[in-house]
């Protein structure tokens, strides 16, 4: 039976760069659906009638959603260049930093929201702060921890190359959060996906991502 | 590695932790268990689990792992047989997703109900009825999410069992209505009767007076608006 893989997606999210690295990573051929996510299509509603939300890969129709378990199950279904290590106890490991990435990212949000959103000096400050805090986390934790160790790319770095769109923030916002000097560790890994071959061609291109959240906050902040 | 010492460290009325037994006592695993106190954590849970200073934590030989799914997909595929997780990698993917989907839409809005009241709580009534709406789709027609015999799914939803019922009496309120949820119902009566789960479970007068004291405690402190305000739709 010929395969079929779609990939439901938002060329701005970073949730979706994940699955498009993965899949690029295992040569997997796939038909790409852009999604308007303020018009959803009938097909998405279909496929992700639980979160209606992206990404969502379709594999011979059969529709599996969540980034994190997408990447696990394109790791079990094409076995070749694995994603995930072998090792039971190093796959925990790389499940566990990939969680607790994206629970930092998620958790940072509200400070970036507030930075984004204030009026006065001070409450924007204290947005940044808040986002800072999370990096921190990040920053001590990913210091000490070698998965960035090898040339390849595995589960934890994939999923931590939503830190790029940290750095999109930055540029939206005007102002520095992930400075080189307070956080080195995760300003070089942001630096190894800008470099590397595949997350080239899968993360969006630079001035138009900008954009679009520029466009995105200048709603935000209007709307307060 | 499969013959090096278990060591689970745990807190009693953990929902958590209990999946962890669960997946031990279902494929037969020797393990020693450390009671912790979470109101005074020890030198060792803050040493094995600095991240998020929680139990459960395993100790597997030298290995230490936190996080109760990423410990149950560590016992699974470390100790291969009995398996949890579905072979097949599709099927894999569902019973993933739908633990995450329970673990962020419902039982923490469930936890919510439990410790809040009023308008909270109807909220929070309100949307773990529509998240446990979901789970009777998935469940209809089976005995058990594992098919015949007890999954990955089954232990990460376990909690709805046993612990739901405790938090419905003393929360006062309702969110396993069996006529509006009989595959559900019938689900928690069918794990719940399973002899690994009936004989591993905490006492439940003692987890009756426990969430008393620690609803009330929630109810009051300071970060419970913040919990309200990121687990709860307005």
């Amino acid at each position: 039976m010929a395969e079929e893989v779609k990939l439901f997606g938002k060329w701005a999210s970073p949730f979706c760069c994940r699955i498009e690295v993965a899949l690029k990573l295992k040569g997997v051929e796939y038909e790409y659906i852009e999604e308007d996510m303020l018009n959803k299509s009938p097909a998405l509603l279909n496929y992700n009638p639980v979160h209606k939300k992206i990404p969502v890969l379709v594999h011979n129709g059969k529709p599996i959603a969540e980034s994190l378990v997408i990447m696990e199950y394109i790791d079990e279904t094409w076995k070749h260049n694995p994603i995930l290590p072998i090792d039971p106890f190093e796959k925990a490991m790389a499940r566990f930093w990939a969680k607790f990435i994206d629970d930092k990212f998620w958790a940072l949000w509200p400070g970036v929201k507030k930075a984004i959103t204030s009026s006065g000096e001070k409450e924007r400050e204290e947005g940044i702060e808040e986002a800072q805090l999370h990096l921190n986390a990040l920053e001590t934790q990913l210091k000490e921890k070698k998965f960035f160790g090898g040339e390849k790319l595995g589960f934890v770095e994939i999923s931590a190359s939503l830190l790029i769109w940290i750095v999109v923030f930055q540029e939206v916002m005007g102002v520095e959060i992930l400075t080189q000097e307070k956080f080195p560790a995760l300003h070089k890994l942001t630096q190894k996906f800008v470099d590397d071959d595949v997350f080239k061609q899968c993360v969006p291109p630079w001035e138009p991502l900008v954009a679009y959240f520029k466009a995105q906050w200048g709603t935000l902040a209007a709307s307060k | 590695m499969a013959e090096q010492k278990v060591k689970l460290l745990g807190f009693w009325v953990s929902p958590f932790m209990y999946r962890v037994i669960w997946a031990l006592k279902l494929k037969g695993i020797d393990y020693e268990y450390i009671e912790e106190d979470i109101f005074n954590k020890s030198p060792l849970l803050l040493q094995l689990n600095p991240i998020h200073k929680k139990v459960p934590v395993l100790i597997h030989g030298d290995r230490v792992i936190c996080e109760s799914y990423v410990i149950v997909q560590y016992i699974d595929e470390t100790w291969p047989h009995c398996p949890l997780l579905p072979q097949d990698p599709y099927e894999r993917a569902m019973a993933r997703f739908w633990a995450d989907f329970a673990e962020t839409k419902l039982l923490m809005t469930a936890s919510i109900a439990l410790c809040g009241r009023g308008e909270v709580q109807e909220r929070a009534v309100k949307q773990a009825m529509e998240a446990v709406e979901k789970i009777e789709g998935v469940v209809k027609g089976k005995k058990l999410f594992g098919g015949e015999s007890i999954g990955y799914l089954d232990i990460c939803l376990g909690w709805m069992s046993y612990w739901l019922p405790v938090w419905e009496e003393v929360g006062g309120m309702q969110i396993i209505d069996p006529i509006k949820f009989p595959a559900t119902s019938s689900w928690m009566n069918t794990f719940l009767h399973h002899p690994v789960i009936g004989d591993n479970l905490p006492a439940r007068d003692a987890m009756i007076e426990y969430f008393q004291k620690r609803s009330k405690d929630i109810s009051e402190s300071d970060w419970f608006e913040g919990v309200i305000r990121l687990h709860l739709q307005p």
